[in-house]
């Protein structure tokens, strides 16, 4: 199969349209929620809770037997919560650093879990095939229900936000600001910190355990490249999750042994590189040209000056002068002499430069501060 | 105990020892999660290596991996020096993606690899005693208790000799860098040391193990004491406390070694976390209780210095003037009381000769504006604490 058959099916095949609708529905939902995270500097709360929601898992299969899923995601919810709520108890009472605890809950909780499990896996009865799956992802075991509670969050997700939209948004950028204005910044933060869990809950079944921090980081470092506005960022945010999601099912569709989860974080770190890369504004690509060309005119505006000192002694300012005169010292090379001749700067004649009144009335404001001209 | 038995608990034990030491110097430098990172970006590592040497234990797939380790950390300081993201974002990004890497090399190659993500992440302490080293016809021991061995060796060897380069070089940057050893050759060698002994250490207890072997022992030290070798004494103790009891937990429910070893760190630390003499949650909470009652006695024998008149030290008038609730109130009024600070004569409250003093000294503290200063002073004048 194609990338293109697989296209065509996506609308007809039940499968591919649920896993497809399912990986995309959880790209918007981490885009959206991801932003917030990176903002808060909490990068890698997602690595941490993802791992702790272990225990919560198999403690709601033991207690329940229940393979549903719904049942075994609000334990890995209440697990996920309390580690979070643990790791900001550690870090505010104690002098441990936040990295410290974020990796002591994520260790700590999911070895309890992986005890747990093993411990499951030898009750004669166990129905535990389906727990598994939460420790690495498979999209291929997602249906319709799962979709539907995807959408649900994503819908409660949306609603939150835009109600409490200036309020998260003065949160994060001013928390002091917030503060003053009376603003419960407590149930804020749990209001959030809520929505980031619930978030990384419904997309373990999806990319795992590992890879859940990724999906909820990839696309909004992505989106952070592009902007600097929240709901540019949001928004961009959701739309790289979803084609991450899209891509990834189709690629890992396509082809033979491809896990989903982990091609659809391929994708997103993709998404990732080229917005480091080419983005206008903070890209890598074009601070290294717009450094280029500053050096360059830097260089000019040397050799320009130069010339006017020279210039200046004489009652004609174009009285010509050899090139020889010139070194690389004053940051002279055929390449800029070039520059300045194309910009009308200079007029060269043969081995002879001389300055017109253009270049020398630049040269004048050159290192004067009101003249901030560029050309 | 079977000869099995107790070589299952003595790698357990090198291999806790062997993270508690590069664990130490990560918590204190604040890169923890980066223990976390490389445990699973050794994974194209492990697997590109195993490709190549077909066996798990073999010394260039241990330094193909650690390899990968070292990339991981270069990638993140790359990505962190672009300034595009924050370092935490960046080692987000880099791990789950060479992780991914590694997920999709196995599943590739399913049908010749028998290497299993379960298997890197999780480990199993219980086959370590099978896969032996035997030369001639001698049987030298279980392979991972060699390979764990040398690591620990060398890591300890590393420690001796630069222990004090690596003491200043993690609490002075500038005055290691001053002192003419390059902090950038500590930090990198520190890295390496963690990739190996994640490494050396996966076969046997599996990644997420070593991450709780590398942070949770030094983080129980750090929180009972700040001298830096017993922290690593304490660190390499507990790993060991830990390992042990961790055995013999799993022994008893029948489950994963590596599991169990962890849910024991996880209650000694609980333990620890609650009732660490001087930093543990509850003396943390007691001393921020104490710390109110006593800041509100301060403002109660200022109030009383600034005012001579009758009717501003009526007892009653605590309550309405300084806004306290009346249990607030008797507390503060107690232990000025209890430290002879004040006397009271017909409800009127005034300053004794020892209060006043303690008043005078204490305001001149807070307008120099050095607090901390009162901290010693209530040593001096408090017979009882809040």
């Amino acid at each position: 199969m194609s990338v293109q058959e697989y296209f065509s099916l996506v609308l007809t095949d039940y499968t591919l349209r649920t896993i497809t609708l399912g990986t995309a529905i959880l790209g918007i939902v981490c885009g959206m929620l991801g932003s917030f995270a990176v903002l808060r500097k909490q990068s890698l709360l997602g690595d941490a809770i993802s791992h702790a929601a272990l225990p919560g898992i198999v403690i709601a299969f033991l207690i329940t037997g229940a393979k549903t899923s719904n049942t075994l995601l609000i334990g890995a919810l209440i697990s996920g919560l309390i580690g979070t709520f643990w790791i900001s108890g550690i870090i505010k009472k104690t002098h441990l650093k936040s990295d410290t605890a974020l990796g002591l809950i994520l260790s700590l909780f999911f070895g309890f879990g992986m005890l747990l499990l093993t411990f499951v896996q030898k009750m004669p009865d166990a129905q535990q095939a389906g727990l598994d799956k939460y420790l690495f992802g498979q999209a291929a075991t997602l249906v319709e229900s799962d979709v539907w509670l995807m959408a649900v969050v994503m819908g409660v997700s949306l609603v939150v936000l835009i109600i409490f939209w200036k309020e998260f948004k003065v949160l994060h950028f001013d928390p002091d600001y917030s503060k003053s204005l009376g603003l419960n910044t407590y149930v804020l933060d749990v209001l959030m910190t809520t929505l980031i869990v619930m978030a990384i809950v419904i997309g373990l079944q999806t990319v795992g355990v590992v890879l859940m921090s990724a999906m909820l980081l990839a696309p909004a470092a992505a989106a952070r490249q592009w902007t600097n506005n929240l709901g540019i960022m949001v928004f961009l945010a959701s739309l790289f999750g979803a084609l991450s999601g899209i891509f990834g099912t189709a690629i890992s569709a396509t082809s033979n042994n491809l896990p989903t989860g982990p091609v659809i974080v391929l994708i997103a770190a993709a998404i990732v590189v080229i917005s480091f890369l080419f983005s206008p504004g903070r890209g890598i690509l074009f601070r290294e040209i717009r450094h280029w060309k500053n050096r360059n005119d830097l260089q000019l505006h040397k050799t320009l000056y130069f010339m006017f000192e020279i210039a200046k002694t004489h009652n004609d300012i174009s009285h010509p002068h050899k090139i020889k005169i010139l070194n690389n010292f004053q940051g002279y090379t055929r390449n800029s002499l070039k520059n300045l001749e194309d910009r009308a700067y200079i007029t060269v004649d043969g081995p002879m430069w001389s300055l017109t009144q253009k270049g020398y009335d630049k040269a004048m404001n050159l290192y004067n501060q009101q003249d901030n001209t560029h050309d | 105990m079977t000869s099995a038995q107790i070589e299952i608990q003595l790698i357990a034990c090198i291999v806790a020892v062997a993270c508690a030491i590069p664990g130490t110097f990560l918590v204190l430098r604040k890169m923890a999660m980066i223990s976390d990172a490389i445990s699973h970006s050794i994974l194209p590592g492990i697997v590109i290596g195993f490709f190549l040497t077909e066996d798990l234990n073999s010394p260039w797939l241990i330094l193909l991996a650690a390899f990968s380790g070292i990339l991981t950390v270069v990638l993140v300081e790359y990505i962190q020096k672009t300034g595009l993201v924050k370092e935490d974002t960046a080692i987000g990004l880099v791990f789950p993606s060479l992780f991914s890497i590694g997920v999709i090399l196995i599943a590739k190659n399913a049908g010749d690899v028998h290497l299993d993500v379960d298997a890197v992440l999780l480990g199993e302490l219980a086959f370590a005693p099978f896969d032996r080293v035997i030369i001639g016809s001698a049987d030298m021991g279980p392979k991972s208790l060699w390979v764990i061995g040398i690591i620990l060796l060398v890591t300890l060897a590393l420690l001796l000799a630069f222990f004090k380069e690596l003491k200043i070089s993690t609490f002075d940057k500038q005055l290691a860098a001053t002192l003419g050893f390059s902090p950038v050759i500590m930090h990198y060698g520190l890295m390496t040391v963690a990739s190996v002994t994640t490494v050396g250490a996966f076969d046997a207890v599996g990644a997420i193990l070593v991450v709780a072997l590398m942070i949770a022992p030094p983080a129980m030290a750090y929180l009972l004491t700040n001298n830096l070798k017993k922290m690593l004494l304490m660190a390499s103790v507990f790993g060991i406390i830990g390992a042990i009891l961790g055995y013999w937990v799993a022994h008893w429910l029948d489950a994963s070694i590596a599991g169990s070893i962890t849910t024991v760190l996880g209650v000694l630390f609980f333990l620890i976390y609650m009732f660490s003499p001087n930093r543990g949650l509850i003396s943390v909470l007691y001393r921020q209780k104490r710390q109110k009652v006593e800041v509100h006695l301060l403002t109660f024998l200022l109030h009383l210095q600034n005012h001579s008149e009758k009717s501003e030290r009526h007892i009653n008038h605590l309550n309405e003037h300084i806004n306290w609730h009346k249990v607030r109130a008797q507390s503060v009024l107690d232990l000025a009381l209890k430290n002879n600070m004040i006397t009271i004569d017909d409800s009127i409250i005034s300053l004794t000769d020892k209060g006043k003093t303690f008043t005078s000294e204490a305001i001149n503290y807070i307008i120099t504006n050095k607090s901390a200063a009162i901290e010693e002073m209530k040593d001096r004048f408090f017979l009882f604490r809040g």
